[in-house]
């Protein structure tokens, strides 16, 4: 059996990044954490004790080979993991240091400040671009009276508005696809979150797409903190300020490693990751 | 250095493209043929048949059949018809009355317990209350009638009293006198039960259908559960609503006996919906049929081509309201 921990370095490293950035705003926080995070599929053990930090206003990159539990890890975040019937976890899920699992705990608050991208564009299809851009508003119930500014500074950030200003009243699906994946990250713009989950936001995207959301991603890591699953390690390299690695040898997806982008790029402390960054498997 | 203009060559004429299928697959194909046509052409002889028969009542009766409200048959003693006048219009009406009242009962409940089923109901209960859904699809509609005739109609006698005294100065819940059994408000109450199962078996199964990856987006946008429904759900969904409350309204149309059982037939057009008088096509035909002589049973052919013909513009109605209406959340 590995271990599956973070090796102390890059523990320290990760952790220390906290007091690196800049002192939270209201809106960014103070992070994401995780402690001993187990998931199961049924009886199927998939997540093995995963402990990370996501600093506020930090980009991580979740990498590994697929089947490795990445994204299912990522679903804990939210708490959309639960939405798989017979999907149960472990361990505890910190937001602003408190456990959106706790007991009591209105869920779709918590998805309110934790926003998610998914790796296939899923724009609604019976709304127009600008119904889509505010969709969270009227899910939520949350009253707005400047949906105007909000609609544009939405699409702004997420680096669609030039390309859509004069046609917000057409029907999202007539949007190419990374047109849409851009829809869908300005549509989760619009409730305001403090952390950002994407998907494989680029897996369905064309390069030329694929480089404006990085350059999305690079914009609003200013105001959030971000967590990316992506098969692409030059992706994460590009837009991620700490990469954790995540591998599963047959039994359950473990952590290898996490630690600052540069250094597991460049010197990881773990055979496996070496191996895998240096694409010797995967 | 002049330069040649070279003429183009003229594109060839287009390949014929053909293909010999197997034979397995061309008697298969006739086999899957055959059982297509198969509707087809037995509702196509239906109509014919209904043409024959009923063709020359509608030539004499001409538009009075439709407008008309009246069946009368005056014969001499050796049987031979002297005198007949035939017009179903309150039938007519009667009919459309007590099915959009269907329509208007039946649907919403439908809609609700399919949203549950789908959304709400988990495990065992669920199975459960599916079976018992298709079981009563395949009751037998004497049995509503009989349960409307006997049980039923002594509690909706007391709503209609209530409609009637709260919203009786709105005409179409007016009473000329106080008789509220067997009323078309009843027929069509006992109506909208029988139409809940269809219904609501086709909203469950457009509603299992919604992609995943929008639920999933609406839940990721901070949505309850009532929000992604109204959000998501119910515009994927609004085609196939439409679909199973039309595929209602022709059961409900095309309804016999239950409705006989139930409903107080007058030949007099009656838009009070609360009055025990009232007209319906289908239940005419059964009142008639025994006891018709030669000539009548033309007439009533013709009242059942009439019904069709209607069954056939509410479907066709369908389509179009489908088509036009439905795509959108798709």
């Amino acid at each position: 059996m590995t271990t599956s921990h973070v090796t102390p370095s890059s523990l320290s490293s990760v952790a220390s990044a906290r007091t690196l950035s800049q002192p939270g705003t209201a809106l960014l926080g103070n992070g994401l954490e995780t402690r001993g995070v187990h998931a199961w599929f049924g009886k199927k053990h998939v997540l093995s004790d995963i402990t990370l930090d996501f600093a506020a206003g930090t980009v991580t990159a979740l990498i590994g080979p697929s089947g490795c539990g990445k994204s299912t890890f990522l679903r804990t975040l939210n708490r959309m993991h639960e939405f798989i019937p017979t999907a149960a976890m472990a361990g505890e899920v910190l937001l602003d240091g408190k456990d959106i699992y706790a007991p009591g705990i209105d869920v779709t608050k918590i998805r309110l400040r934790v926003g998610m991208v998914f790796q296939k564009p899923n724009p609604f299809p019976s709304m127009t671009i600008g119904q889509n851009v505010l969709s969270g508003l009227k899910l939520a119930q949350i009253k707005n009276s400047n949906t105007d500014d909000l609609l544009e500074s939405c699409l702004t950030r997420a680096g669609l508005w030039n390309e859509v200003k004069d046609r917000l009243g057409e029907h999202g699906g007539a949007l190419s696809g990374g047109q849409q994946q851009r829809l869908c990250i300005a549509r989760s713009l619009a409730v305001e979150p403090q952390v950002l989950l994407m998907d494989e936001p680029c897996s369905a995207l064309d390069p030329g797409s694929t480089f404006r959301i990085e350059e999305t991603i690079a914009d609003l890591a200013k105001t959030m903190t971000i967590v990316i699953v992506t098969h692409n390690m030059q992706q994460a390299a590009r837009v991620s300020d700490y990469t954790a690695f995540f591998l599963s040898d047959g039994g359950p997806g473990e952590m290898i490693e996490a630690a600052p982008t540069s250094s597991i790029f460049s010197s990881p402390q773990n055979k496996r990751t070496e191996d895998y960054v240096t694409g010797r498997f995967g | 250095m002049a330069i040649e203009l070279k003429e183009r060559p003229t594109p060839p004429a287009p390949r014929q493209i053909t293909t010999k299928p197997r034979l397995s697959d061309q008697v298969f194909r006739t086999v899957v043929t055959i059982g297509g046509m198969a509707s087809l052409v037995i509702l196509g002889l239906i109509a014919i048949f209904l043409s024959i028969k009923g063709m020359h009542i509608l030539v004499d009766e001409k538009f009075n059949f439709i407008t008309e409200s009246r069946w009368e048959v005056i014969t001499d003693e050796t049987g031979e018809v002297i005198e007949a006048n035939f017009g179903i219009g309150a039938m007519l009406i009667g009919t459309m009355l007590s099915a959009t009242i269907a329509i208007l009962v039946g649907v919403p409940i439908s809609v609700l317990s399919a949203l549950y089923l789908t959304f709400y109901a988990n495990g065992k209960l669920k199975k459960v209350l599916i079976s018992v859904i298709d079981l009563m699809a395949a009751f037998p509609s004497l049995l509503f009638g009989f349960w409307g005739f006997f049980i039923f109609m002594s509690s909706a006698e007391y709503w209609a009293k209530l409609i009637n005294k709260y919203l009786g100065f709105i005409p179409l819940f007016d009473v000329p006198t106080p008789i509220f059994e067997r009323s078309p408000f009843i027929a069509g109450l006992v109506l909208a039960i029988m139409i809940i199962p269809i219904v609501t078996s086709i909203s469950r199964e457009i509603f299992d259908q919604t992609p995943l990856d929008r639920v999933q987006a609406a839940y990721a946008l901070g949505a309850t559960k009532l929000s992604m429904i109204k959000a998501v759900v119910i515009p994927y969904g609004r085609g196939g609503i439409i679909g199973g409350a039309m595929l209602g309204l022709g059961r409900a149309m095309g309804e016999t006996v239950a409705v006989y059982t139930v409903l107080n037939v007058v030949y007099q057009v009656n838009w009070q919906v609360l009055f025990g008088a009232g007209g319906n096509v289908a239940s005419l035909i059964l009142l008639k049929f025994g006891e018709a002589g030669p000539y009548e049973v033309d007439a009533l052919m013709a009242a059942g081509l009439i019904l069709f013909l209607l069954t056939l513009i509410v479907n066709a109605t369908a389509d179009f309201l489908i088509n036009r209406f439905g795509g959108k959340g798709r």
